[in-house]
């Protein structure tokens, strides 16, 4: 038993369900689309960090959980590189990035 | 060679017969060699059909069949019977026909469409064949329909002509209203009839009581509706008049002899079920004696020579279904045969006069036994035929069916022997008067000046149908080919053979008086039939205009189907259009609410999918105690 596992599993699961609900609030209600790309960010990494929990707590002594983290940063870097460039494009067609002034497939 | 081949071959001939002519013979510099295969093929079909009657006469009914259909349970076979009356038939229907293609080569040279007319003709042989030879009543509806398809080809031959089209559409539809009745007939059969549909295995379930009834009697009087079209019974004889829009030829083979004998002979294949079916038999005796009668009085008031054949025709078409339904089921099958005998040789007769002059007007013939003397002789011979004077072969077959009328068990049968009585009196008159006219007195047109003979190839056909006519009586005592007569070769159980003479000497009666009459109306001018008709012009506009009842038709299809048919496209239109249109109409107004949905806003849609989730979630693990045990507890 080290200073680590003195934190119980709960409060790691507490701060990601708050990042995560933090995030999606975000990307649900905030109007500029740099603002709702950092909400996913934060989604991102409350995953990360019940990845890391889990498998820190988990019976296995495998990287499993270590390793997906990896790759979802990788994935956040690269989701943030074309969404940025998308994001980039948009402001260049609509001069803004407000995305409720971007609604062209309304039905 | 499989058995019963050689029957397949008596229609199969014709048949071929038209392939042939079809493929190779409509060009124009083809056309001559048209009547060359069906005139062989009608020999050939002749001989054979001969053949199979002195062998059936001799050996019993044939029949040869095989499956060709499965229908659910229902099996539906092609195959052929042969038996006395079938091959009887046949040989009539060869016979005239061979006569009347010869006949054909002289009458139609020249027009266009040669090859065409002798195609039509040969297809109406080999169905007609074939409708006769057919053991089945699916087969037999098939070629029933085959035979009014070449009818109807043939009276619109000279489509050109609108009266022409309009007589071809017209027989097609009236005969048609028949035909439903005969479709009835052999659903009802298959859907309530133990599924068969030979004529034998019908005849021997009959004869058990395998069927019911009020089958039997719905089944009769809905054949019957169909030979009422086909033969021309009163009140669907309005076609036929009409019908001699076609070239005569055809109304020869088609309108007198054979066709339109088709409804009395579907009547006499399938009389075992009208046997067994007394309301079915009195409906048609009481139908034929209308049409006898009513059918005489119209051609009394005719002026064109077709249509007086044509009223005849309807007349004694009436008679041969009178003696079926009164019980003469000999006498009528054999006046079908002698019928079949002198009104072919009258309606080439009246072609050869038409030929002549051009003109169906008898009020422009006249004096044309000069001129044309066998013309004369052999239409004279046809009309004492049809008048039913002795010898001639009308004067046996009509005997026998005052013979059978008078005898007659049936309620009321004085009323049809009486009937019957009074038109052997209009029938002599109304030929006589058309003889009269034709032939005798002064030359009432300049065409009729100068009229000539028709060739030999016409009048060859001619004298040999007078033969025919003149002789055919002979056959009540013995047919040839078979050596019986002809009650003992066409028989329907044990059949009163008794002949009245007091009905032969009043049938002798009545003709002289009509004949004398036509003569001093028509020749010695001994009474006027204008001052006749001056004192009753209502009698007369009645009979001129044939009861109305081409007018009463035409009403009845303006009245009756047109407002029927506004109704029905009201239904049509609101109804059955409004579901397909209301289908359409809900979808596209549900979709008009529905695309409210799409609002383009990329945040509503990732709410739409967080709640999704979220419910999801809610549903998967709600219930699901151990799953909330494990979020909330940890480990």
């Amino acid at each position: 038993m080290n200073w680590v596992t003195a934190v119980p599993l709960q409060a790691y699961l507490t701060l990601s369900a708050a990042l995560f609900a933090i995030g999606l609030l975000g990307v649900l209600v905030r109007r500029n689309a740099i603002a709702v790309l950092l909400g996913v960010e934060l989604m991102l990494n409350a995953a990360n960090i019940n990845f890391v929990a889990f498998w820190r707590y988990g019976s296995s002594a495998n990287m499993e959980g270590q390793v997906f983290a990896v790759i979802v940063m990788t994935l956040a870097a690269a989701e943030a590189a074309i969404a940025l460039a998308i994001i980039l494009n948009v402001y260049r067609r609509f001069k803004t990035v407000n995305v409720d002034q971007i609604n062209l497939m309304k039905g | 060679m499989p058995a019963g081949s050689e029957y397949l071959l008596i229609p199969g001939l014709p048949l071929l017969a038209f392939l042939l002519v079809a493929a190779f013979g409509l060009r124009p510099q083809d056309e001559r060699a048209a009547p060359v295969p069906i005139i062989a093929a009608l020999c050939g079909s002749l001989y054979l059909s001969l053949r199979a009657l002195a062998h059936v006469a001799a050996a019993g009914p044939q029949e040869f069949s095989f499956p060709w259909l499965y229908v659910g349970t229902v099996q539906l076979d092609i195959g052929v019977l042969v038996d006395n009356l079938s091959a009887l038939m046949m040989a009539v229907v060869s016979l005239v026909s061979l006569l009347v293609q010869i006949y054909s080569i002289g009458y139609m040279k020249g027009e266009i469409g040669y090859g065409r007319y002798f195609a039509y003709m040969s297809l109406f042989s080999g169905s007609m064949l074939a409708l006769v030879i057919s053991d089945n009543i699916v087969q037999t509806y098939i070629f029933w329909e085959l035979v009014g398809i070449c009818s109807y080809l043939l009276i619109g031959f000279w489509y050109r002509r609108p009266s022409a089209a309009a007589a071809a559409k017209k027989a097609f539809v009236v005969t048609r209203f028949g035909d439903l009745g005969f479709l009835t007939a052999v659903l009802l059969l298959s859907s309530f009839g133990l599924g068969i549909f030979g004529f034998t295995d019908l005849a021997h379930a009959a004869e058990q009581g395998a069927l019911s009834k009020g089958l039997i009697t719905a089944v009769c009087l809905l054949l019957f509706c169909g030979a009422m079209g086909k033969s021309a019974q009163f009140p669907l004889h309005i076609w036929l008049p009409d019908a001699m829009e076609g070239p005569t030829p055809v109304s020869a083979l088609i309108h007198a002899a054979t066709m339109v004998a088709a409804g009395v002979y579907l009547v006499a294949r399938t009389y075992f079920l009208f046997a067994l079916a007394p309301a079915a038999l009195l409906v048609v005796a009481i139908i034929g004696c209308l049409t006898l009668f009513l059918a005489a009085t119209m051609a009394v008031a005719e002026n064109d020579i077709k249509r007086v054949m044509a009223y005849s025709t309807i007349s004694q078409l009436g008679y041969m279904m009178m003696a079926l339904g009164v019980g003469g089921y000999t006498a009528g099958v054999f006046h079908l045969t002698t019928h079949a005998f002198f009104k072919a040789l009258l309606f080439l007769t009246a072609g050869s006069v038409i030929h002549a002059l051009h003109t169906n007007d008898m009020w422009r013939m006249g004096g044309l036994g000069k001129r044309m003397p066998i013309t004369s002789i052999t239409c004279l011979v046809g009309a004492l035929a049809l008048a039913g004077l002795p010898p001639l072969a009308g004067f046996w077959s009509k005997d026998e069916i005052l013979s059978a009328a008078w005898y007659s068990q049936l309620p009321g049968h004085w009323v049809f022997f009486a009937l019957a009585l009074a038109t052997v009196f209009l029938t002599a008159f109304y030929m006589f008067r058309l003889w009269f006219l034709t032939f005798t007195g002064g030359e009432r047109s300049e065409e009729a000046r100068h009229a000539h003979e028709s060739p030999w190839v016409m009048a060859a056909p001619l004298v040999i149908l007078a033969a025919l006519a003149a002789v055919a009586g002979g056959m009540k005592v013995s047919v040839p080919g078979s050596g019986e007569g002809f009650g003992e070769l066409i028989r329907f159980g044990d059949e009163h053979e008794a002949v009245s003479r007091l009905a032969m000497a009043l049938s002798i009666g009545a003709a002289l008086a009509g004949i004398a009459l036509a003569w001093a109306a028509y020749r010695a001018n001994l009474v006027s039939p204008a001052a006749f008709n001056a004192r009753l012009p209502r009698l007369y506009r009645l009979l001129k205009n044939a009861w109305y009842l081409n007018r009463a038709w035409e009403l009845f299809a303006i009245r009756v189907v047109i407002a029927g048919s506004v109704l029905f496209a009201w239904f049509d239109r609101h109804v059955v259009d409004g579901m397909v249109n209301g289908v359409a109409w809900l979808c596209g107004a549900g979709s008009q609410q529905l695309r409210r949905l799409q609002t383009g806003q990329v945040q509503l849609y990732a709410l739409v999918i967080a709640l999704g989730i979220i419910a999801a979630l809610i549903a998967v693990l709600g219930g699901a105690a151990h799953g909330l045990t494990f979020i909330g507890g940890g480990r």
